[in-house]
């Protein structure tokens, strides 16, 4: 983490070039043995282009033996950062404490896709591992050509490479190439984002041989952010910057026609930016642009009502017609099972849009100067962002710079990418640097959102009571209204606003588990998004895009056709899932929680209030959790508290157990509020979730008592994804808890109070 | 109409030239160079923007300069410093609490009254004094392990 002076501007510009410079100044103090090594063709005194096939893209030695690590995907708070410096020194065998990293900024680092899917470690720290296990290749030729000694018979310690049977022949990394660039060629297969993929010669370490990684080694970027010494994206300023406000339309779809400046001529400084359907003003003082955007009289273009009635939006997407469908590997005749069952258990669930209501509305910081744009943003994948700036300025992407900057959270594309081109779009038009931040009401109604769905299940049971087939539809709103990143215009409000029509994509998913069902067929379909253009309600990923959806209703419904052959929910899942390790964290959830057989519900339970516990478990790519819920439930107010959370989750090889422990724990909480609070409210004209009283999510008094985290570590299984697994089952766990409290299944999220009494009455 | 107010922050007096309608949230942050605390909702329903009024927790983003006075105002940069940190600041670095920490001037600088007033509370004391803040990363467990922690430092 680079650390800022908290103080003013100027500080913030020379901070920003001591920023820049650091990279360069790694070859400032040259040593004597840097000069000999100057011949070295694997070692470059000038830094080789920033491209995916050289090592110096990824690594640098400093002068001083500390590592840089160049890394192109984004730690969004789930000590991504740290796990990355564990994998890296690990494979150099460099001290922890030695390394640095520099994250997301396109000036020092490739795209290799910043935040999505989980796959910071599992990617990223794979690249990342097996550049620094090149480098370590690289490091001991080097040493074996300066020592006179076999490279086989070299060992590193502490970055000091020493012959293994004599430490007094030694010379240290620092000594080899420090101040100076790796000038190696990696093995890159062409490609960018999440799939790039630039391996060396050498292999990684065995995990046997593991020290660094799998240490529970704690964040470094708390204390600063405790003790007001760290910046947001928010906080960012430079010299001349002005305040940009953006104006959004009060029924979606509508233009201005008529834009009455006079309105804000008592505000000093204050301007329109205008142009066909982007809207925005700035002013030199912030308080100044946020009074004109208020103030502002705009006469908007009359347009139909865009949305259905919020009360029809289901029945909406049960009628829409599909656009595209999917269907998941068949297993056996479904049809044919359907037509031999002597029983069929039917049901179906609903899940509402959900907004990323991140802490702080969207914010970002462009300044277009002599040719070079730089943007501070929050974004979740500067590197996209950086194509995207250049496509909507009209520039070459080589002449920008993005910076990513720590935003108010993040859980997937929000309108972070959004507020970035907004403020490229004012920049230009007002010639100076613009700092756009959103108002909360946009925030919270005009970012992207999770995608509403329904989900329809059917099983067909025997004479004897076993699954004969599994039947399941996810039909809804595809998760890509907009794309997952604002590298093109047309994803974007700003790109939209200026006349680029949305091209909705077409995405969903299936179910993640290794439920064994002898005839099986899963499938989705898409619909057409209600708005074509800067809409309130388009799509995109939100943290384990479409999972917390698809998974409330396979995970209830399991528990439902358990429910109906009288089977312990426990004992059911394990009679069909067939894959190892999701037996073993099922079996680490029930361990855990002292689990008791017996089918649900309970029914020994008198009075209002009643308590259940439920369980649900999911896979996520490679990962699997399990998650046992316990729910207390007051029949008289339909309040819910989910008292205590059991999960066992397996992702293979963990790197550190102290930021995945967290991580597992906050996307639990998460996902309790997106399932007993969560639904953004809309009316024919518009989002009315426009605040954290329109769009409540789970309070303090509301959190449970208790979460029981079983990490199961398998160093020997690559490690996969760990950024949002967890999040996937929580809301079927509930749903299955209070129907074992209750009797009462509930098939629409969210649980609050009112939808859970109107349940259970 | 801008007019000058003279703000105690941290200890030092200030001069901000502003409307006396604007928040102080905004004379904080731009005219005092005060990155925390934060805008979030504007609305005083978050609680990121939070400092102490004369010791009392105080949404900033709603407390119009004018109302301000010559009271006493704290920031998290004023609660504590690396060197001598306030025992919340200490609690939430070992507990690691913070995912994005974009909050936390809400849950430290309010749970820091609280905790100068209620000494050994009880976990639905605690809960029901930090009722209404948001955290939107879900680090709701990692906050209440920090201010237990916090409250026993602090006897």
């Amino acid at each position: 983490m680079t650390r800022y002076e908290a103080t003013a501007t100027f500080s913030r510009r020379s901070l920003l070039q001591a920023g820049g410079a650091l990279v360069v100044s790694i070859g400032a103090p040259v040593t004597f043995e840097s000069v000999l090594a100057a011949d070295n063709p694997l070692v470059a005194a000038t830094k080789p282009a920033l491209t995916p096939d050289q090592l110096s893209s990824y690594i640098a030695v400093n002068a001083d033996g500390t590592i840089s690590i160049f890394f192109g995907k984004m730690d969004m708070g789930q000590g991504l950062a740290i796990a990355i410096r564990q994998m890296v020194a690990e494979e150099l065998d460099a001290p922890f404490k030695d390394t640095k990293i520099f994250i997301g900024d396109t000036a020092t680092s490739v795209n290799q896709g910043g935040a999505s899917g989980s796959t910071g470690v599992q990617e990223g720290g794979h690249q990342m591992r097996m550049a620094a296990a090149e480098a370590r290749r690289v490091l001991l030729e080097m040493a074996a050509n300066k020592l006179g000694v076999p490279a086989d018979q070299l060992t590193v310690t502490d970055g000091v490479v020493h012959a293994t049977n004599d430490a007094t022949k030694k010379i240290s990394y620092a000594q080899l190439i420090g101040g100076q660039f790796f000038n190696v060629h990696l093995d890159w297969n062409g490609k960018y984002g999440n799939p790039l993929y630039a391996p060396g010669k050498a292999q990684p370490k065995d995990p046997k041989d593991h020290r660094i990684v799998g240490q529970p080694i704690p964040r470094e970027d708390i204390a600063p952010k405790v003790f007001a010494q760290a910046d947001f994206v928010a906080d960012i300023k430079v010299p001349g910057m002005v305040h940009g406000r953006m104006i959004r339309p009060p029924v979606a779809g509508a233009a201005p026609v008529k834009v009455d400046e006079s309105s804000i001529k008592d505000i000093p400084t204050a301007k329109v930016v205008w142009d066909k359907a982007f809207l925005g003003v700035v002013a030199d003082k912030e308080w100044d642009a946020i009074k004109a955007a208020r103030q502002l009289k705009v006469e908007w273009s009359q347009v139909a009502p865009p949305f259905p009635n919020q009360a029809a939006l289901y029945d909406h997407i049960r009628q829409a017609p599909r656009r595209k469908r999917e269907e998941g590997k068949p297993v056996g005749n479904v049809d044919d099972a359907f037509k031999s069952a002597a029983r069929v258990i039917e049901a179906e669930y609903e899940w509402p849009f959900q907004s990323h209501a991140r802490m702080g509305p969207g914010c970002a910081l462009v300044e277009i100067k002599d040719g070079k744009v730089t943007c501070w943003t929050g974004t979740q994948k500067a590197h996209f962002v950086q194509t995207g700036l250049a496509a909507t300025l009209g520039v070459q992407q080589d002449s920008v710079r993005v910076i990513w900057t720590s935003g108010p959270g993040s859980y997937g594309r929000s309108d972070a990418d959004d507020a970035a081109m907004d403020a490229a779009v004012l920049a230009k038009a007002v010639g100076k640097p613009v700092r756009v931040q959103y108002t909360r009401d946009q925030g919270t109604a005009w970012d992207p959102k999770a995608p509403a769905s329904i989900h329809r299940a059917s099983a067909a049971i025997d004479a004897s009571g076993n699954v004969l087939a599994y039947d399941f539809l996810s039909k809804g709103f595809s998760r890509i209204d907009v794309d997952t990143n604002g590298s093109q215009p047309k994803d974007t409000l700003a790109g939209q606003t200026l006349g680029i029509d949305l091209k909705s994509g077409d995405g969903f998913g299936l179910p993640g588990d290794s439920y064994g069902f002898a005839n099986k067929r899963t499938a989705w379909e898409t619909i057409a998004p209600l708005l074509d253009r800067a809409s309130p309600l388009r799509t995109s990923h939100m943290r384990d895009p479409v999972g917390p959806q698809i998974h409330f209703a396979s995970e209830s419904f399991i528990d439902e056709v358990a429910a109906a052959l009288n089977a312990d929910p426990v004992e059911f899942r394990l009679r069909y899932v067939r894959d190892p390790r999701d037996i073993a964290v099922i079996k680490a959830a029930a361990e855990k929680a002292s689990w008791q057989s017996r089918p649900s519900p309970r029914k020994d339970q008198i009075g209002d209030k009643v308590s259940g516990r439920g369980i649900a478990y999911a896979q996520r790519g490679a990962t699997r959790v399990a998650v046992i819920a316990e729910v207390d439930v007051d029949r008289s107010t339909g309040k819910i508290w989910a008292r205590k959370f059991t999960v066992a989750h397996d992702c293979g090889q963990i790197i550190n157990p102290n930021g995945l422990r967290h991580s597992v724990e906050n996307n639990v909480v998460q996902a309790t509020s997106r399932t007993l609070w969560e639904e953004v409210k809309f009316d024919q004209n518009n989002v009315t979730s426009v605040d954290w009283l329109t769009y409540p999510i789970l309070d303090v008094t509301e959190a449970p008592a208790q979460i029981d985290v079983v990490l199961i570590d398998h160093p020997e299984i690559a490690p996969s994804g760990a950024g949002e697994a967890s999040t996937r089952p929580v809301a079927a766990a509930i749903a299955n808890a209070i129907f074992d409290a209750t009797g009462v299944r509930i098939r629409r999220v969210p649980f609050s109070p009112v939808n859970v009494k109107s349940a259970l009455s | 109409m801008t007019q000058k107010f003279s703000l105690n922050v941290n200890g030092k007096v200030q001069t901000v030239e502003a409307d006396e309608d604007m928040p102080l949230l905004y004379a904080l942050r731009n005219d005092l160079g005060l990155n925390n605390p934060h805008f979030g909702c504007g609305l005083a329903q978050c609680g990121a923007c939070t400092v102490h009024v004369d010791g009392k927790p105080t949404r900033s983003c709603v407390t119009p300069l004018k109302e301000v006075g010559d009271r006493t105002i704290v920031t998290l940069a004023g609660l504590g410093t690396p060197d001598r940190p306030h025992p919340l600041q200490t609690a939430y670095v070992q507990e690691e609490v913070p995912q994005c920490a974009y909050c936390i001037n809400g849950w430290i600088m309010t749970a820091a009254a609280f905790l100068r007033d209620h000494k050994k509370p009880t976990d639905a004391e605690i809960r029901d004094a930090l009722t209404g803040l948001k955290c939107r990363c879900g680090t709701h467990m990692a906050i209440l392990r920090a201010v237990k922690r916090a409250a026993a430092m602090m006897g």
